[in-house]
């Protein structure tokens, strides 16, 4: 019976159902919120009643056995565990490195037709003087397309969780967690600081063109979409943290966000369908590569790269944003 | 080429231009544009079942201008569009299914978001079971993941976001041991495309050479979708994740996410490294092993679980054991047996768990078991979904899972040895626990409450969607399990074409 009990205590506090981080999140969301006052025939009342008595004895009862005996010896467990599964992960993933083919031998499987025909006939058939925009906005467009998408997902799941909503009744939980914290991140937020508002001035301009550069210019040198949109986010966060949220809000608001993300989205998804449509059914598509090395070539691939710009530029300012204020 | 063939990719694009659209309109109209969309894609992934099951041969279809190897490109066959059609029904009728409580318990301003989750799972769902390139399934695996974590997360309660967190480092722990796979795979191999890859593979296997780093590489991408799927040791997250998520939620995840896994496996199994060198690897013994504890565990938890929605996410694990199992038989037939299975469990499943939360609901929105007594006398439906889809599990002729249960023990005939005695077994005693926890729900819904009983008075609540959806999950559930010689011949006959 005893041993009984004893597994039972430890499944229960191993399980999550009983498990006291949920406990304590839900008891302070509950103090939050007001509680649901309803009528109780004396059945359910007595009934509640020991429930809530049952569960108060079992969790003192837990709590004790808890920090005594069960939580040195997981914690111990816990630890030899994780360094050994962590040893054996790090020696056989170097021990396999040792087995692979060398790098830059030029036998190396990698070295195959597919690789050829993206060096040798790459700039003919997208038109891009940078082989790797070639690469994943031409040859594998879709796989791109899939990963414009997961900034999209990791964006909207991002906001969900953390954006405050005036217009919603009830405020999303965290962040009025983050407003009622007196010491929050805000309180050493720098204000109107001089060194740092003079620098960005200078600098912000330069960073963002930077960027545009970088964008325009990813078919013909190195860059593209990924890397200009990461520097012009860098810029859009370098200009909120010297001049205040106040100041950003005056050219870029959720709503603008929520635009350009969405025109973005639409351009790439719907140009790629045409692409993708033309090329499978094998009809002549209408889009001319133009000349290699004029800014204006290589297709649809200078509007991709802007279309991705943006979606990394505004993915990353919101992250940014969110997480600090939890608002755009 | 037909103009049906474009449907698969049609719906893919039409899917991810939905999620982008609802980002920016209201709730309703989020509501409206995803039914539609659901629906739409439902009926195009019929259409294409319909052409292949004539043509009996797989396409593959190009994304963009240039052919395989160097360009993407998706494949369908009867096996890929078969698979589709039970996910795409699913998919709808748990999303009807679950429709007023997501509204109750999803902040309204957000609840656009919800919708465009759904989608991008859809969108996941689609490529996952499509794809004939291994590195778009990693990307798709990614959205795949980030989806289902923000939908896990939906009710914001404190239970939710531990579990949304736990769920999270989960997944990403799979999702990264799988890219770890593709790279080392590419190294050796030089190709990203599934067909390619196979040859490289068969000749690497007839000579001896990188021997450690494909073993290494089948491991990993094992252990990545195992733990992504809910394999027995790697289940932990599953619980929290689908008892307290919204039920079109816990639906979705339970029948489709770790499906949409399973059949990535399985495609990487036969596809990609070839069935005849992965029975070679013994690796295949050990999902065999702890698919079979997985039987027995997820029973035993289910029985010692509390509330009717930890039950069925318990039984989940059980579930996920057969599929492993029947994959670990190193047989055509186990592996047919699996993808039956897989689809068989997610048209089930998804049906517990919308009827469940809706019972709990009108039995005074409380979670314990007993509470359920003489639910069938005031929500019928509700009360007949669930004992269905109870009954199916259990395994009772004529319905889905019983022709699994046939199937896995005819698989392991063939096989016999060893292999036959175990599954024998862990089949009787997991019935047996099955049984045990279903039943017994069963009759507790369909014995009348006395007077003196102590239940809580119910609350039945008038829920059009819920119903339309259950009794579309209903004819669902019959037509798979009257139908199912076809569709298991059907499954064989896509088997060939598959590889």
């Amino acid at each position: 019976m005893a041993k009984n009990k004893l597994f039972a205590r430890v499944n229960a506090w191993l399980d999550d159902e009983t498990g006291g981080l949920e406990r304590v999140m839900e008891a302070a969301q509950e103090q939050a919120a007001a509680p649901d006052i309803e009528e109780l025939t004396p059945a359910e009342k007595r009934w509640a009643q020991e429930e809530l008595e049952e569960e108060r004895r079992i969790e003192a009862a837990m709590n004790d056995w808890t920090e005594k005996k069960g939580k040195p010896f997981v914690k111990a467990l816990y630890n030899v565990l994780c360094v050994a599964v962590c040893v054996t992960m790090i020696a056989l993933l170097l021990y396999t490195v040792t087995t692979l083919p060398h790098f830059g031998d030029p036998n190396h499987p990698i070295n195959n037709e597919v690789s050829a025909r993206y060096i040798e006939k790459g700039l003919q058939e997208t038109g891009a003087v940078n082989i790797v925009t070639g690469m994943i906005l031409d040859y594998r467009a879709f796989d791109t397309l899939g990963e414009s998408s997961v900034l999209f997902t990791a964006a909207m799941v991002v906001l969900f969780l953390l954006r405050k909503d005036k217009n919603s009744a009830r405020h999303s939980q965290l962040a009025q967690a983050m407003d009622l914290n007196p010491h929050s991140d805000t309180y050493y937020e720098p204000k109107n600081d001089i060194i740092l508002q003079k620098t960005a001035t200078i600098l912000v301009p330069v960073v963002l063109l930077l960027g545009v550069y970088v964008v325009l210019n990813g078919h013909l040198s190195p860059g593209g979409g990924f890397s200009g949109g990461a520097i012009m986010g860098a810029g859009l966060i370098l200009y909120v943290t010297a001049f205040g949220f106040a100041q950003m809000r005056k050219f870029f608001t959720y709503k603008l966000y929520q635009r350009i993300v969405l025109a973005a989205l639409l351009t790439y998804a719907i140009s790629k369908c045409y692409s993708f449509y033309t090329g499978a059914n094998h009809i002549h598509s209408i889009i001319p590569l133009g000349t290699p090395g004029a800014i204006l070539s290589s297709g649809l691939i200078l509007v991709l790269n802007i279309c991705v710009g943006f979606i990394v530029t505004c993915t990353m300012y919101c992250f940014y944003a969110v997480f600090r204020k939890g608002e755009l | 080429m037909e103009f049906v063939q474009n449907f698969p990719f049609f719906c893919i694009l039409l899917t991810l231009i939905t999620a982008v659209i609802t980002s920016v309109i209201g709730r309703r109209k989020a509501i409206y544009l995803t039914s539609l969309l659901i629906t739409a894609v439902t009926a195009m992934t019929v259409c294409v079942l319909v052409y292949v099951l004539r043509t009996g041969e797989s396409y593959a279809y190009m994304m963009g201008h240039f052919p395989a190897p160097w360009g993407n490109e998706i494949r369908v066959g009867v096996m890929e569009a078969l698979m589709m059609t039970v996910f795409c029904f699913v998919m709808l009728f748990s999303f009807i299914g679950g429709m007023l409580p997501s509204i109750r318990e999803i902040e309204s301003t957000k609840y656009n978001i919800y919708c465009i989750l759904v989608d991008l799972l859809l969108l996941a769902l689609q490529a996952l079971v499509y794809t004939n390139d291994l590195f778009t399934a990693y990307v798709f695996i990614e959205i795949n993941t980030l989806a289902a974590a923000g939908l896990v997360m939906m009710r914001q309660k404190g239970r939710n976001l531990v579990a949304g967190v736990r769920y999270m480092m989960m997944n990403l722990i799979g999702s990264s041991l799988f890219l770890f796979g593709i790279v080392i795979l590419y190294t050796i191999t030089g190709h990203l495309l599934m067909v390619n890859i196979r040859q490289s593979v068969a000749a690497l296997a007839a000579t001896g050479e990188y021997k450690i780093p494909l073993t290494i590489v089948v491991a990993m991408v094992t252990v990545g979708l195992a733990l992504k799927s809910a394999l027995y040791p790697f289940e932990k997250w599953l619980p929290g994740a689908y008892s307290n998520a919204t039920p079109s939620v816990a639906a979705m995840l339970s029948s489709l996410v770790s499906k949409g896994y399973i059949f990535l496996l399985i495609k990487f199994y036969v596809r990609v490294i070839g069935f005849d060198v992965i029975c070679n690897m013994g690796i295949l013994d050990i999902l065999f092993i702890l698919g079979m504890l997985g039987m027995i565990v997820g029973s035993v938890s289910a029985v010692r679980a509390k509330t009717t929605r930890l039950m069925i996410a318990y039984s989940s694990v059980a579930q996920i054991g057969y599929i492993f199992t029947a994959i670990g038989l190193r047989s055509e037939i186990g592996i047919i047996c699996a993808l039956w299975h897989s689809a068989a469990h997610a048209a089930t499943k998804s049906m517990l768990f919308i009827s469940c939360a809706e019972m709990d609901d009108a039995c005074g929105g409380t979670h314990l078991r007993k509470h359920l007594k003489g639910a069938f006398y005031h929500s019928p439906l509700l009360a007949l979904a669930f004992s269905l889809g109870a009954i199916n599990l259990v395994g009772v002729p004529l319905l889905s899972v019983f022709m699994t249960k046939i199937t896995l023990v005819q698989a392991a005939i063939d096989v016999g040895g060893r292999h036959m005695g175990l599954v024998l077994i862990a089949v009787a005693i997991s019935t047996l626990l099955n049984a045990v926890y279903f039943l017994g729900t069963t009759v507790n819904l369909f014995t009348p409450t006395k007077e003196g009983d102590e239940v809580l008075r119910p609350t039945v609540r008038k829920n059009p969607f819920t119903s339309v959806a259950l009794v579309g999950m209903i004819v669902l559930n019959l037509a798979m399990g009257l139908l199912s010689q076809p569709i298991l011949s059907a499954l064989a006959e896509g088997l060939k074409n598959f590889a």
